[in-house]
């Protein structure tokens, strides 16, 4: 009942040296199976091939990104996430699987600006080598206290997503991050 | 008198004033100044008072390394003690205030202590602590209180209003370190490529070289530095940051670096500092060396200080501590503060020279403008109360005769000069002492290893020994080549630079001053001055016993202040080494550990403060609490509602209410934070027989069940309820608590003992927003607003559960209850929660659907005596002694903790095990109360023979109702017990107890009538 529904902070956005912006609802859909044996299954639903370890592959409408050994992730349009994940299922029939559609339990930010700020403001929040992640590559990371995982849309787009319940704190972190008066000026 | 010079000070700004205040008094400095050069120009030779005996102190140093000019800065909400004003830039307001002097910092009482000499030795505490006892509470104690100590703490009821921040950066080399040295590094690092990050600690590049009159490339320093520092500045992979002092190395090349990012020029929120925290594959300490002070009579008096640091302030700032500068020495560097001083128009009345011949191109220089130089010559004593007036001299080799009084206002001391070796030693690098020197330089087979077992630090030019600056230029380029060699990086074939700088003859090792002085003397040589400790103190301690300089160092405090022992560590341990007849290198140093200078507290931690103090979990339905006055309760990381209060009513008073209104009506619960695990596979039945005590597998699609899990241990560790989805899916309830936790506990099963079982899990509590309508009217509430579900009893009765659409949402509705009421816990799509919670409460209001927070939860849950994790569980207690062996399979071969339930103490009848308890007068059991048994344990302890775990008053029945765990407890029903409360009873009274009686937990519909309708 899409008429109802609504992402964790309804598209809140803040300014500052970088823009953070969450995206609304967006649809994802968790895949656990042997990756290699489902390579099929998922070109055939996604039209995406099976990505390496910590990359993304581009498919219809839809992209699948590798989270761990036996895990993707597939980011898709919001009223796509519970067809995508049937599909998967029944494309996987009688291969153990499991295919969730789990947009409801993620909220997704963008951080748009100049690359360097980008890179610096989220520097402030994560462990993570934000300096060596490429565009097609996502990591899963630490957002100071909770988990989240990033990657590059464009040079001048980053994304950023974690569970809902903590999407709230993930987005003051990022507009703490960005507020003026907190230039870095380490990334080039 | 100390002054400002008419003319000089390369890093001062003479057009730009600066007006700030000192204890209240307006004075007035230059742009570039630091707070203690300011204070020196001003003619402010006093800036504190020392920690035990009072004793007026001045500036000793230029840098990080001062241990007396410690300063209050800022007041109220900003106020931050124990600031050093050597590395304080100052700023228009900038606000200070000396410390521990009372009451004035120019006349202080506590100067009396200095008059007692025998009053505070060394083990000082340890003494008093042993006897007489008494003295130490009623006597010292509150003495030293009022005495003793450094900065005034901040208020606590004051926010530190200041922004702070964390930085996380990954690079090839750190280098800490901004003098030629450090530069130097940067320059041939730059040249390979490796990404670098440069810190120097202070405001500007180049560090002391161009105070010493370094040449580079038959130019001076100053030009050369420049020049650099324009290259590294172009240079990509070079990051340079000032004011950025690297504070701590870790294992796996983890770097700590301490950014002052506004301190110099604070403005309302900008970043005041910011901590770095850096991965860097090798770090090049290029961290210099720090001068070391002589051990003579009086020489803690203000308007003593470090030769270096005279001949900074002269050089950079245009500040002297005096018109008239004796010198003491026991080397050829601080002859170079004669020169500086001469030229600047002061007098230098002598060169004091500890060693019996001074024939070096330095003090021929001296000699040559005229400068007396005594050689053999020591200090015997300063004369002067709260400053110097006279040196008074004699033979380094007697016992301190004075041959002199020298009439002078300042003396500028060194002992020679030790490497900063701090962040070398931070992750173990060893150290050699170098005879030929009198310092500790890094062992350069003994680096700190990383990960692999190779050196990961490296020192390069003074912190590595080559102190003079001929050598420095060379060292750093070594240094730097063998880093980037071990980093498979190529290096430059760029010659050495080439630095002229005048010889210097060899230095004689001089601790104390003169040699033979007797204890009247030792008594007034400073060795920390921050902490008072003096030669006699370190002597006294190597007399009663102390070996160990790391025992020394506790007994004494020595090396124990701010400033971690930079000036007196190298001194202390070669008096202790004399006081014992050893060699230095036998004593030892002491551990150097980060970080190398204080950094704030703030730093630490970042931006976890206010609202990003940690992180709060949010449900889809927390706006609405919010907004309807819900009072919280932490649990987890949520925030859950403990109760709805009305205006002007109590909260015991809401959650009566929310209780009646549920029991007699409908309430509505925000469940949505329990715990949501999907596990799937063609072996989850098997798994969850594993993870449960009861059997899973069995369980029917369509159909919940109520389970317990165990630790490998036997512990009941969470409970919840399991509905199975289809015949490969289960959806496991865990308690909010648990949902993290538990995932956790089965990834661990999985993937580290049953990694062949096909099972996968997700965690998606965060998916649903979970709503319970819960009361008799609940059915009622649901079918007004529609479902195309069949919730009567027969299509959905206790304990099923089905699927579809409710009110218009997607729904999964599972009848089950924690109240005893007829309940339906209804999940949607956390993204429909809000919409769903809302269309619930404008379709109840007609049935009185009330919220209900987790209090009434937990009140209705222990009226039907359902236990609760936490609770009735605390990590000790099992399944069974809480009666619920019917949730324990006995057919299974195993689950997890059956084989630890066997164990003897676990079948132990003596176990205590759960029953109600109702008190006779109707009160509420105090929580945690014990149930008193008769006689004493071994320890004279009453013994007990229960205690509550669940206490509360039930509105339903009008009184007080607790669950507790009682020896033999269920064979005793009716018996009554009594249980302690911490009331106070008259005096001489036996404590108060409470009685009660000992019932069935189940005290609201035993039947089970009213949740199964």
């Amino acid at each position: 009942m899409s008429e109802f529904s609504v992402s964790a902070l309804d598209g809140l956005s803040v300014g500052g040296s970088v823009t953070i912006r969450e995206m609304g609802r967006q649809g994802m859909v968790s895949l656990r199976a042997d990756l290699s044996a489902a390579a099929k299954a998922v070109a055939r639903v996604t039209g995406a091939e099976m990505p390496a370890q910590r990359k993304i592959s581009a498919g219809k409408e839809c992209a699948v990104a590798w989270m761990s050994p036996d895990e993707v992730l597939i980011l898709c349009a919001a009223d796509q996430a519970g067809k995508i994940a049937f599909d998967l299922s029944e494309a996987l029939t009688g291969q153990h699987h499991l295919a969730l559609d789990i947009s409801d339990a993620r909220a997704m930010f963008s951080v748009t600006g100049e690359a360097g700020a980008i890179r610096d403001v989220l520097a402030k929040i994560t462990p993570a080598d934000i300096g060596a992640l490429g565009l097609g590559e996502m990591r899963r990371t630490r957002l100071q206290q909770v988990a989240g995982a990033i990657w590059f849309e464009a040079g001048d787009e980053a994304r950023v997503i974690c569970f809902r319940s903590v999407a709230r704190y993930v987005f003051d972190l990022l507009a703490m991050s960005a507020r003026e008066g907190g230039t870095v000026g380490y990334h080039g | 008198m100390s002054l400002r010079l008419p003319k000089g000070g390369r890093l001062i700004d003479r057009d730009k004033r600066v007006v700030f205040s000192f204890n209240g008094k307006r004075l007035t400095g230059f742009a570039g100044d630091t707070l203690a050069s300011a204070l020196m120009g001003s003619g402010q030779r006093i800036m504190g008072r020392s920690f035990k005996y009072h004793r007026p102190r001045g500036v000793v140093a230029s840098g990080v390394e001062e241990p007396n000019a410690l300063v209050n800065l800022g007041k109220g909400k900003t106020h931050e003690p124990n600031q050093r004003a050597t590395t304080t830039e100052i700023f228009q307001g900038l606000q200070a205030t000396s410390q521990n002097h009372w009451p004035s910092l120019s006349w202080d009482i506590g100067e009396v202590n200095a008059l007692i000499p025998r009053f505070l030795p060394a083990g000082f505490y340890y003494k008093t602590f042993i006897h007489p006892r008494p003295f130490w509470k009623h006597v010292f104690e509150p003495f030293i209180r009022q005495s003793a100590g450094l900065g005034k703490a901040p208020d606590p009821k004051l926010q530190d209003p200041d922004r702070y921040e964390q930085f996380y950066a990954h690079t090839d080399l750190v280098i800490a370190g901004g003098g030629i040295a450090g530069l130097q590094a940067a320059l041939e690092a730059g040249r390979s490529g490796a990404q670098v990050i440069l810190c120097e600690q202070s405001a500007h590049w180049g560090g002391r070289a161009p105070v010493d009159g370094v040449e580079i490339e038959g130019q001076p320093a100053e030009v050369w530095i420049k020049n650099a520092v324009d290259t590294l500045e172009k240079m990509e992979n070079i990051h340079l940051r000032l004011r950025c002092m690297v504070a701590g190395v870790y294992d796996h090349g983890y770097v700590l670096a301490y950014e002052r990012v506004s301190d110099h020029a604070p403005q309302d929120d900008v970043v005041r500092h910011r901590l770095w925290r850096i991965r860097s594959r090798h770090v090049i300490a290029a961290t210099g060396a720090l001068e070391r002070p002589l051990s003579f009579a009086g020489n803690d008096k203000p308007g003593v200080m470090l030769a270096s640091a005279v001949r900074d302030h002269v050089v950079n700032y245009g500040s002297a501590p005096g018109e008239r500068v004796v010198i003491v020495t026991n080397n050829d560097d601080a002859y170079r503060t004669a020169l500086v001083l001469a030229e600047a128009g002061l007098t230098v009345p002598c060169v004091v020279d500890a060693r019996a011949r001074a024939e070096g191109a330095l003090p021929k220089a001296v000699r040559a403008r005229g400068i007396r130089v005594l050689a053999g010559m020591g200090i015997s004593n300063i004369k002067g109360l709260r400053g110097v007036v006279a040196a008074q001299l004699c033979r380094q080799d007697g016992a301190g005769e004075v041959i002199e009084d020298v009439i002078c206002d300042a003396v500028a001391m060194s002992g020679g000069w030790s490497p900063v070796v701090h962040l070398w030693s931070h992750c173990g690098g060893k150290l050699l002492w170098e005879k030929e020197n009198s310092f500790f330089r890094p062992d350069p087979d003994k680096p700190p290893t990383d990960q692999n077992g190779e050196g990961f630090v490296i020192c390069a030019g003074a912190a590595n020994g080559a102190l003079h600056a001929g050598q420095t230029l060379e060292d750093a380029l070594n240094s730097t080549r063998k880093s980037l060699q071990d980093l498979n990086m190529p290096v430059s074939d760029q010659a050495f630079l080439k630095v002229s700088v005048p010889e210097e003859e060899k230095l004689e090792p001089v601790w104390i001053m003169p040699a033979k002085a007797g204890p009247k003397k030792r008594a007034k040589m400073w060795l920390d001055f921050q902490n008072d400790v003096k030669v006699s103190d370190v002597q006294l301690a190597a007399r009663e016993g102390y070996e160990s300089v790391e025992h020394t160092k506790r007994y004494t405090t020595l090396g124990m202040a701010t400033d971690q022992g930079k000036l007196s560590n190298i001194n202390g341990l070669a008096v202790l080494a004399g006081a014992l007849g050893a060699e230095i290198p036998q004593v030892g140093t002491t551990t150097f550990r980060p970080p190398y200078a204080p950094i704030s507290m703030g730093a630490i931690a970042g931006e976890a403060r206010g609202a990003l103090f940690q992180p709060l979990r949010r449900t889809p339905i927390q706006g609405w609490h919010e907004d309807n006055g819900a009072h919280f309760e932490p649990v987890g990381y949520w925030r859950r509602p403990y109760c709805f209060p009305r205006k002007g009513e109590s909260h015991r008073d809401a959650v009566n209410r929310e209780i009646l209104a549920v029991r007699n009506g409908v309430g509505l619960l925000d469940a949505s934070t329990l715990g949501k695990i999907i596990v799937k596979g063609p072996d989850a039945g098997r798994f969850l027989d594993m993870l449960y005590t009861n059997v899973m597998s069995s369980l029917k699609p369509g159909k919940c069940r109520y389970g317990l899990m165990c630790s490998e241990n036997g512990f009941l560790m969470d409970d919840g309820v399991v509905a199975r989805l289809d015949e490969e899916t289960f959806l496991v309830h865990t308690t909010t608590g648990g949902a993290d936790r538990i995932h956790a506990h089965m990834e661990d099963w999985l993937q580290c003992e049953w990694w062949d079982w096909k099972v996968y899990t997700a965690n998606v509590t965060e998916a649903f927003a979970q709503i319970a309508v819960v009361g008799p009217k609940a059915r009622a509430l649901l079918n007004k607003i529609g479902a195309d579900i069949d919730l009567s009893k027969e299509a959905l009765p206790f304990m099923g559960w089905a699927e579809g659409r409710i009110g218009g949402f997607d729904a999964r509705v599972f009848r089950i209850s924690f109240s005893g009421e007829l309940s339906f816990e209804i999940a949607v799509p956390a993204s429909q929660g809000r919409a769903f919670w809302d269309k619930l409460l404008e379709a109840g209001a007609e049935f009185g659907a009330t919220p209900y927070g987790t209090e009434a939860l937990h009140v209705m849950r222990a009226e039907k005596g359902f236990i609760m994790i936490g609770d009735e569980t605390d990590g000790t207690v099992i399944p069974q002694d809480l009666g619920l062996d019917w949730a324990i399979s006995k057919k299974k071969d195993d689950y997890l903790g059956k084989r630890a339930q066997e164990r003897s103490h676990m079948a132990d009848p003596e176990r205590w095990k759960l029953v109600g308890l109702e008190t006779l007068d109707g009160s509420v059991l105090p929580d945690g109360s014990y149930a008193l048994d008769e006689g004493v344990n071994e320890n004279g302890q009453g013994n007990t023979q229960g205690r509550v775990t669940s206490t509360y008053f039930s509105p339903t029945l009008g009184r007080g109702i607790a669950m507790g765990l009682v020896r033999h407890g269920p064979d005793r029903m009716g018996e009554v017990i009594a249980f302690n409360t911490t009331k106070p009873a008259a005096k001489g009274a036996a404590p108060k107890t409470i009685k009660a009686r000992i019932v069935s937990p189940v005290f609201y519909d035993p039947e089970g009538e009213k949740q199964n309708v």
